[in-house]
């Protein structure tokens, strides 16, 4: 039984907010009243949002981690100090179970260097640009942030994975940064980089025709290329977003389809196997059970039609028959395999001559002891006809006991009412084969 | 190895099915091997080259078809009979056409299916009434334009036939009705599985998904 899994059972539990905040709580209270740490300054490994550097702080000085967050959030604020400082941490402070720091690392491995000065330099070159041009904005944010962004490079190529994630959890939803660690990372830092570029002309443009008034072609090529950076900076981006959107639509729907599939074989195909296994003993009841699930099963995958749902009155000769068919298999419990050859609707005359067959069947089914019943119709353009045979005990059809006369005749009646004709072939333990046939009236008129 | 008991391999991804068809079988016939996937198939069929391979319809990496195709191109010899859950006219016609001597439905009885089985060993053509019926419905259509005449429409006496086979009639009875030998009959219902899968009628396979739609 396939249970639609709620998919926010697939996320990783986020950590114990609740926990967090009481702790938090309890030790506001006893501010300054921590037990200090004696030896060197650590990062803490334990008590961490993003490098555990304020846990370590608070820690070593006796003060609450969250005072100490707090205290580097308004640094990061007011001047962006907070963040170049706290990566320094990050990448000079050794963490608890460490016995090297990253920056330490960082320096026994060239690559990551070389990266740091490239990217340092390349930081610092766009900001001297940028100031040149003019269009600045809050410069002392920008040194610090800048360096800070150095200093997390070398983070993330030093940082084990347990580091790395809340990095990760922020480039997750950074656009411009995207697919880290994918083969088209050049690309994509390439295609940011022309996004920047093409956004920085185009505001310089932009500020250029607004002073000289007038220039309204500059101003449009200006727009137009603040507009075509910022789709080559977030436009990827966008596109990820909505196919993510898309794909778990998508998924909704398939989540639909199985849940209804899984109702569907609970509602029917357990219950007919619980059936089933109570009933063992009845093979006759078993193969009775089996046959009107299959029919049904066949019924709903092959045709659309939902179990429970009744069958419309048949249109043709075919699906009438296929009615008689089920129901035949079911009350009597013998397997009826109808077979039709061409089709065609159904009047009074071919509803008469099913009903005829119907009845034949049930003869059949009753009498002759045999496990199964073969119907065979085929439609020729002058006469429908229909062979009723079982493989039975069989009778002699010239002295036949009254009840079963009876039910010959009235077959044979039946279809003659309707200008039909009914031969009945049988001979004891060689079964019995009835053939009905019914002229069709668009032959006749 | 017993002498003169006809070697059967089976294929099929379902193992219950598998062991029951072996135990159905019984000593009717002497089972050479199983296999549940295509490519397994295919090998341990070249290896142990049985008379008759059971084969499912319905199988992951193209089913029945693939390993008719696959195994016919290397041992001609080697009959197929198919085995399927499935009544749907294109999937019968489709394993026909791919050189399966006949076709049974899942629910055939244990001596029926030796029956069937030492048939299609003899080089014979197993319909099921249901398969019959098929057959009798998609040359109904008259014959093609531009198309073999021979190939393209059954005799009388073919047709006779099918009607008998579809009627539940077995080849004895058939051959009694129509006063001819069993070995005629044979012949007939042969001769309309070449029909089936020479006949390069298109109409064959539109025909078969366009009833569905009915």
């Amino acid at each position: 039984m396939v249970a639609p899994h709620p998919r926010w059972d697939h996320r990783p539990i986020a950590d114990s907010a609740a926990d967090h905040a009481a702790s938090t709580r309890r030790r506001t209270w006893r501010l300054f009243r921590q037990p200090r740490d004696k030896g060197p300054l650590r990062r803490s490994r334990d008590d961490r949002v993003v490098a555990g550097v304020a846990g370590g702080i608070g820690r070593r000085f006796g003060i609450d981690a969250t005072v100490v967050r707090i205290g580097i959030v308004l640094l990061s604020i007011g001047g962006g100090t907070g963040i170049g400082l706290y990566v320094a941490a990050w990448l000079l402070l050794r963490r608890d179970d460490e016995e090297t720091s990253l920056a330490q690392r960082a320096l026994h491995d060239r690559r990551a260097t070389a990266l740091a000065l490239a990217l340092g330099t390349l930081v610092v070159f766009a900001l001297l640009v940028l100031n040149a041009l003019g269009i600045w904005f809050a410069a002392s944010l920008m040194w610090p942030l800048a360096l800070a962004g150095a200093g997390l490079v070398v983070v993330w190529s030093q940082a084990d994975e347990e580091e790395r994630a809340p990095l990760r959890r922020v480039a997750e939803h950074l656009p411009g940064l995207p697919e880290l660690g994918v083969r088209s990372r050049r690309v994509a830092v390439v295609r940011t980089l022309i996004g920047a570029v093409l956004v920085a002309a185009g505001v310089g443009g932009f500020l250029a025709a607004h002073q000289a008034a007038g220039a309204l072609r500059e101003g449009v090529l200006a727009a137009a290329g603040i507009v075509a950076g910022f789709l080559l900076v977030f436009g990827p981006w966008w596109l990820r977003l909505g196919r993510a959107l898309t794909a778990e639509r998508r998924e909704r729907v398939r989540e639909q389809e199985r849940a209804d599939m899984a109702t569907h074989v609970h509602d029917s195909v357990l219950q007919t196997l619980a059936l089933i296994q109570r009933r063992a003993d009845d093979p006759r009841e078993v193969t009775r059970l089996a046959r009107a699930q299959e029919r049904e099963l066949r019924a709903w995958l092959f045709e659309g039609r939902p179990p429970g749902t009744p069958v419309d009155a048949p249109a043709s000769l075919a699906t009438a028959l296929a009615g008689v068919e089920a129901d035949v298999e079911a009350t009597h419990g013998v397997a009826v395999e109808a077979v039709t050859v061409g089709d065609c609707p159904l009047d009074d005359d071919l509803a008469a001559l099913v009903a005829a067959g119907r009845e034949a069947a049930v003869n059949a089914a009753k009498w002759s002891g045999a496990a199964a019943v073969t119907l065979f119709a085929e439609v020729e353009h002058e006469q429908v006809s229909l062979f009723v045979r079982d493989r039975g005990v069989g009778f002699d059809p010239t002295a036949v006991s009254a009840d079963r006369k009876g039910i010959t005749e009235s077959i044979r009646g039946r279809l003659e009412r309707h200008g039909g004709r009914a031969v009945i072939r049988s001979a004891p333990g060689d079964g019995t084969e009835v053939e009905l046939t019914m002229p069709r009236r668009v032959a006749r008129t | 190895m017993s002498e003169g008991k006809v070697r059967v391999f089976l294929v099929d991804d379902h193992h219950l099915f598998r062991s029951g068809v072996r135990a159905e079988l019984g000593e009717a016939v002497d089972v050479v091997g199983d296999a549940d996937e295509v490519d397994a198939a295919v090998e341990l069929i070249r290896e142990r080259e049985p008379d008759v391979v059971l084969v499912d319809v319905h199988m992951p990496d193209g089913g029945g078809r693939a390993v008719i195709d696959a195994v016919g191109r290397t041992h001609p010899d080697i009959r197929f009979l198919a085995l399927s859950v499935s009544d749907a006219a294109e999937d019968v016609l489709a394993v026909i056409r791919a050189g399966a001597r006949g076709y049974v439905t899942k629910t055939i009885s244990g001596p029926e299916l030796a029956d069937a089985v030492t048939r299609v060993a003899d080089g014979d053509a197993v319909f099921s009434p249901r398969l019959a019926g098929f057959v009798l419905d998609a040359f109904a259509a008259g014959p093609a334009p531009d198309q073999d005449p021979d190939l393209d429409q059954l005799t009388a006496r073919e047709r006779d036939a099918l009607r008998l086979i579809a009627r539940g009639y077995t080849y004895k009875e058939i051959a009694r009705e129509l006063t001819i030998s069993v070995k005629t009959v044979e012949t007939h219902v042969s001769s309309v599985l070449r029909k089936l899968q020479l006949s390069n009628r298109h109409e064959l396979t539109r025909w078969a998904t366009e009833r569905r739609l009915l």
